[in-house]
């Protein structure tokens, strides 16, 4: 178990995919109740710092830290504080967005006795009461956004890490992950959001990516 | 342990209701093992002796036949990600996916290789023989193959540089598959072979997780 209670803190990250180094010297703190808001260019790195973030990757450089120790060292502790919602939905054209939920819950060890009500409240929370048991290859894109969504209420984490979160989303669809968003962080969770739409983040701290970027004449040689 | 059995159900019944992978791969190993008469031509002496390794060459290609959809599936929608962030460490997640592809195709295969055997005009020893070598063999097929599955991931033509990687690793198993089965035909015993067609098992159920989920980690960078 880590303490929740503490920042969240980058320091000096910097990025490497392939030759090409994307951005240095990006630091951060992020506390809990707080939100960031990823904005900058396509190729800017936004995706690349939310799977750094989520320890799918390491960085070129810098450290990331739990208050004061490194992340890397709580390994899977960190971890099952992590939601991570990616570009791709992860759905199952075979399952149903009930089976994908239990699934999920299951994988991430909620005890049996909570996942029901749990589900319940992801399925509703989404708008997803409907269509619970259609198989999803029957669903729309922004019902499948909806599914990968409905996993952040399904299986409770204190970082969410959301990538594109509102692409196919409808107006309705979007107001109810900015009602969750909200009330996460009301909670004490935290949220990462890179986003090109605009999104409603009550003060979020806003991060500019292209900032980040090497000196272009580094850049033109990579 | 509820982490590990949800991943194991959900990829049972994802191949078994999709109809696809079971059915394909029985569909496959019949017919392989049913051309090869045609080919040889039908005397009984030629196809007794021949016939234990004509079937289990048929279940090496069928169970391949099913792996590049192992790990590719998860890896193209993103669920992949998922399942490395779950509470499950990859060496599990490698060991669930395994099981479930063991029990959806291994098993399946096991189960109808005594009616192949009557075909190819086997011995009820040998059978029998034969019935045990596949159960005790095939779940090593599953483990050494989910090597070459993580490692071809986002390769083009995945399925072929499976089956490059993959089939020049079978051949332990298939040389005491069916080695055990002329032996038990010769009268001199298969226990030998059998058991180190176990010994094969425990070795790729010792080593394969580890160094699928260390390619699983690579494919995620």
């Amino acid at each position: 178990m880590i303490e929740t209670g503490l920042d969240l803190v980058a320091e000096a990250l910097a990025c490497r995919r392939g030759d090409r180094l994307v951005f240095a010297g990006l630091s951060f703190r992020l506390p809990p109740g707080g939100a960031l808001l990823l904005t900058g260019a396509n190729g800017s790195g936004k995706t690349s710092l939310l799977r750094i973030l989520a320890t799918l990757i390491m960085p070129a450089g810098g450290r990331l830290l739990w208050g004061t120790a490194p992340v890397a060292a709580a390994g899977a502790d960190y971890r099952r504080e992590l939601d991570f919602v990616g570009h791709q939905d992860g759905v199952k054209p075979g399952l149903t967005p009930r089976e994908t939920l239990m699934f999920w819950a299951a994988l991430r060890s909620i005890e049996s006795t909570r996942i029901s009500p749990l589900l319940e409240a992801a399925l509703t929370a989404f708008g997803l009461d409907q269509i619970a048991d259609w198989p999803c290859r029957w669903l729309s894109a922004g019902q499948r956004r909806r599914l990968a969504l409905a996993r952040l209420v399904a299986a409770p984490a204190s970082i969410w890490l959301l990538d594109e979160p509102t692409s196919a989303l409808d107006g309705e669809s979007q107001s109810r992950l900015e009602h969750a968003i909200a009330e996460h962080r009301a909670s004490g969770g935290r949220v990462v959001v890179a986003s090109h739409t605009p999104i409603d983040l009550a003060a979020a701290t806003a991060l500019t990516l292209d900032a980040f970027a090497p000196s272009s004449d580094y850049a033109a040689l990579g | 342990m509820a982490a590990f059995l949800g991943l194991f159900r959900r990829d049972l019944s994802l191949a078994l209701r999709q109809g696809g992978d079971t059915g394909l791969v029985l569909g496959f190993f019949v017919l392989a093992v049913v051309l090869f008469p045609f080919g040889v031509g039908p005397e009984p002496e030629m196809l007794q002796r021949i016939g234990a390794g004509v079937i289990w060459v048929a279940a090496l290609l069928a169970a391949l036949l099913s792996l590049d959809r192992l790990f590719e599936a998860d890896y193209q929608d993103g669920e992949l990600d998922l399942l490395a962030l779950s509470s499950l460490p990859l060496e599990l997640v490698v060991l669930a996916k395994c099981a479930a592809h063991w029990v959806a195709t291994g098993l399946p295969l096991t189960l109808i290789s005594p009616f192949l055997a009557l075909l190819v005009d086997l011995d009820a020893g040998s059978i029998a023989t034969l019935f045990t070598s596949l159960l005790v063999g095939t779940p090593a097929l599953s483990l050494i193959g989910s090597v070459g599955a993580a490692l071809s991931l986002g390769a083009r033509r995945q399925g072929i540089v499976l089956s490059l990687l993959v089939l020049p690793l079978y051949i332990p198993p298939l040389i005491f598959g069916a080695g055990a089965v002329e032996a038990s035909a010769a009268g001199s015993g298969a226990r030998a072979y059998l058991l180190i067609l176990c010994a094969v098992n425990l070795a790729a159920l010792a080593l394969c997780p580890w160094a699928s989920a260390a390619a699983l980690r690579q494919a995620l960078e």
